[in-house]
């Protein structure tokens, strides 16, 4: 296991290096540069030469780009270019928002799809598995962008319910931070319920096919125990690996729907910063997203080991 | 015989026909349109849906029943495009790595690697935030997110193929690499390719309207689904409606080619057919 781990972190450097290569470039790809986009329209040359120097934006690209991966590795993701805030600390200040909203959503993601993903799975054909089936066909053909519009309309504009966007500080006033949570989380989770659902259903009715479960049904075992322990736990293997690609799906869902609640996590910095033309929070930001998106790949690929002894890695 | 069965399957039928509908009504807007898209009507400002206008007015008094017909053009033709672009370019270095191999597969599979690294959106988003917004560079975006799925799709169907006696024969009788992998391996993967095809159709048509909504994707005026919705979403106490109509269109047209892929998914395998 701790061999296999190893080996999987040694194939992602060279990933990683390309990763960081094209991360790097988008600051230096970019229509103009970047010492123009922070000193503004009326700059001098004299104070573009000056940046430029102060930036290390004069030497050559190859150079900029071992002092930029040097300082990164160091975790200096330098500063932002308008306001020259540290952009790691301004990164910091905004992954709780997008944690708290991704934790949020994968638990309604997860209270939604195993009843659903389960009791489909035991009554083929009924009316719960049909609703099932509408229920995921739904979710992955309504753009998250238009399901929160809907809720908006529903729960903050018809009924007065829920607030329509923000995120007010959970010391303040604790009860109206959890109920801004509800309809983001509601949006990002069940988008991944959809997914979770259908791979739940059809593990489940793989599972139930088999001859071990018709032998723990002979022998006696009552239906709860057979469904939990003998069909579900085989169940959960196939699920757990969609399980983990849905983690990373949330954090790019989690982009759209910061933005729509203007949630403020990383995704909506994200978008903001291509709006502020800040290519350095940019970079930073997006370099966040993926290196988050490769760990849970990984961690994903750990735990099915964990899950599943027969898996043998090596 | 594939054809038949498709036309046997249900829900493959469902989405065949929104499709087609919504196919009809983007290519006859012209005719079907009560209102030019982009004729305002000072008058009628956020006009509720009504006899006069279907889907009501938005805030330059548009028919937006209007705009979203001529939306239909939009998705069908970036997704189109993209999706073309990007299953020509997969498909084709699909083939070859998968009949090379070697340093070509190795490089090409890693580069793919580094794309898929990125989360669709995001890759798509720092794409247009280099190269500015606009419908071509979202068309761009939209097909290089999309070509390492063709690839690897391809590729894993010509290491299955690779090996089979067909190709042999072939090889035997002196066929070259390039008629091998053209005439006899590529006709065996083209059903996989196909549905892979409509799946992609589906992800396009959300990732334009998802980018549009941005504001990274087809400008304004121009009457995109999402930017539409992402204006929409700023009138909503005012006209609800207009946070509606686009957002539907999005979700038939999505939902028809979902159907569609999982009627061929069915159709063209074998094995399913047989448990049906």
């Amino acid at each position: 296991m701790g061999k296999y781990a190893l080996r999987r972190l040694i194939q992602m450097i060279p990933v990683l290096i390309i990763v960081s290569i094209v991360i790097f470039a988008i600051i230096h790809l970019i229509p103009g540069n970047p010492a123009e986009i922070m000193a503004g329209p009326n700059a001098t040359p004299e104070q573009l030469e000056a940046l430029n120097q102060q930036y290390g934006l004069d030497k050559p690209l190859v150079q900029q780009y071992i002092i930029w991966l040097g300082h990164v590795l160091r975790g200096d993701l330098g500063v932002s270019f308008i306001n020259e805030f540290p952009v790691g600390k301004l990164i910091m200040q905004r992954v709780p928002a997008t944690v708290e909203l991704a934790l949020a959503a994968a638990i309604i993601g997860l209270l939604f799809s195993f009843p659903l993903g389960i009791f489909s799975a035991l009554k083929p054909g009924s009316w719960i598995d049909l609703f099932t089936t509408l229920f995921s066909a739904l979710s992955f053909a309504v753009p998250s962008f238009w399901l929160a519009i809907l809720l908006i309309l529903l729960f903050s504009l018809h009924f007065k319910w829920l607030p329509p966007s923000g995120r007010p500080d959970i010391t303040e006033d604790p009860v109206l931070h959890f109920k801004s949570l509800l309809m983001p989380a509601f949006t990002l989770g069940i988008a991944m319920a959809a997914k979770l659902t259908r791979y739940l259903r059809s593990a489940m009715l793989d599972v139930l096919n088999q001859d071990y479960i018709r032998t723990a049904q002979a022998k006696g075992l009552s239906k709860t125990a057979v469904v939990v322990r003998h069909a579900l736990r085989n169940a959960l293997i196939p699920v757990v690996t969609i399980f983990g690609l849905q983690v990373g799906d949330l954090l790019s869902g989690a982009i759209i729907v910061e933005s729509i609640f203007a949630w403020p996590g990383v995704g909506r910095l994200t978008i903001q910063s291509i709006g502020w033309r800040d290519y350095s929070i940019l970079q930073a930001s997006v370099m966040f997203i993926v290196l988050a998106f490769l760990i849970v790949n990984l961690l994903t690929d750990l735990a099915y080991g964990v899950i599943n002894p027969r898996i043998r890695y090596d | 015989m594939a054809i038949r069965a498709l036309l046997r399957h249900r829900s493959g039928m469902i989405g065949l026909l929104l499709l087609t509908i919504l196919l009809l009504l983007a290519l006859l807007a012209p005719y079907i349109a009560p209102y030019d898209p982009l004729e305002m009507h000072a008058a009628d400002r956020f006009h509720p849906p009504s006899r006069t206008y279907l889907f009501g007015t938005d805030e330059f008094g548009r028919d937006i029943f209007s705009r979203v017909l001529y939306g239909a053009r939009i998705a069908f033709g970036v997704g189109g495009i993209s999706v073309s672009i990007a299953a020509v370019i997969g498909v084709i270095v699909g083939l070859i790595a998968g009949y090379v191999g070697g340093t070509f597969d190795a490089v090409v599979m890693r580069l793919f690697d580094v794309i898929l690294a990125f989360p669709a959106i995001l890759l798509a988003i720092v794409i247009l935030a280099m190269l500015g917004p606009g419908s071509q560079n979202a068309i761009l975006a939209i097909a290089i997110v999309n070509i390492p799925g063709f690839a690897r799709l391809t590729r894993a169907n010509v290491l299955v193929e690779r090996s089979k006696e067909y190709v042999e024969a072939s090889r035997a009788v002196g066929a070259g690499p390039a008629r091998i992998i053209f005439r006899n391996i590529f006709p065996n993967t083209v059903s996989t390719i196909l549905v892979q095809i409509t799946i992609a159709l589906a992800s396009a048509v959300l990732l334009e309207s998802a980018l549009s909504f941005l504001g990274l994707g087809t400008p304004l005026p121009a009457p995109s689904w999402g930017s539409m919705l992402s204006v929409g979403r700023g009138y909503l106490p005012l006209a609800p409606w207009y946070g509606i109509f686009p957002g539907l269109a999005i979700t038939t047209m999505v939902m028809g080619f979902y159907l569609l892929g999982d009627g061929l998914r069915d159709a063209l395998d074998p094995r399913r057919q047989k448990i049906r």
